[in-house]
């Protein structure tokens, strides 16, 4: 029960993040919007690999700032479906973040005191 | 053989910096004995991400190690009996750095490509624009 609640409030999290990150930040060039889905009324822009975008190689465990704009208020990592991030760097985020947990740069749960 | 390695470790926040400077120093000492370098760069006092033991904060060292395995295995075994390190990572980063040196030189070859064709078309395509300029004049 306690983790059916949590679960809409932690992907909730993942969503004010998104809003509010800069993982935003290299949305508005990417093009000209997202394609309209099903004859949806809005449009969603598409999502870019912020990675990709900004040419960041080097994804590294002790770059806690650009790791915490990947990790929810929980602590989890976000998902790829929320934040854009391509497979391949999404692969090495997780395991940067990973290492950061494991050296006390991150937290397994929870906030950052 | 050689590899290149990162061990970060946390030390207890009341650690004395003369005694910190002196671990420091006698984990470099038994790299360069064995054959390899060591760079250590102290970032300072930091607070964690959770409690470790009972503190809240520790102060960061990281050792850029650049010798065989078995060196840093040594250095995580005095890491494990020195009671002032709390917690410590070892990662391997030559295959990363050389990972990111391919991925430099493939850009900078780009740049190079793309500057010089970039010159090129552009002169052809002005001569044209002219040539068609006068002809939809004349008709």
């Amino acid at each position: 029960m306690a983790e059916e609640t949590r679960t809409p409030s932690s992907h909730g999290a993942g969503g004010h993040e998104r809003s509010g990150g800069p993982p935003r930040g290299p949305r508005p060039g990417g093009g000209p919007g997202g394609p309209r889905e099903g004859g949806r009324k809005y449009f969603r822009r598409k999502k870019v690999c912020k990675f990709c975008v900004e040419k960041i190689e080097a994804v590294n465990y002790k770059d806690v700032r650009l790791l915490a704009q990947f990790v929810a208020e929980s602590g989890k990592i976000t998902p790829r479906r929320l934040t854009g991030v391509c497979t391949p760097h999404q692969r090495r985020l997780s395991r940067a973040i990973k290492q950061a947990r494991n050296i006390a740069l991150l937290p397994f749960a929870g906030r950052a005191q | 053989m050689n590899r290149n390695y990162e061990v970060m470790f946390i030390v207890r926040p009341d650690m004395v910096e003369e005694d910190l400077n002196k671990l420091i120093s006698t984990l470099e000492s038994s790299v360069t004995s064995a054959g390899g370098t060591a760079k250590s760069e102290v970032w300072g006092k930091r607070r964690l991400a959770y409690k470790v033991g009972r503190f809240n904060d520790g102060i960061f060292v990281l050792m850029l190690i650049d010798a065989a395995g078995a060196v840093v295995h040594e250095v995580e075994r005095r890491l494990r009996v020195t009671e002032q390190v709390i917690k410590f990572l070892t990662v391997r980063t030559d295959e990363e750095l050389k990972r990111l040196d391919k991925i430099k030189k493939l850009r900078d070859s780009k740049k190079k490509a793309s500057a010089q064709p970039a010159a090129a078309p552009a002169t052809p395509a002005t001569a044209e624009a002219g040539t068609e300029a006068p002809a939809t004049a004349s008709a």
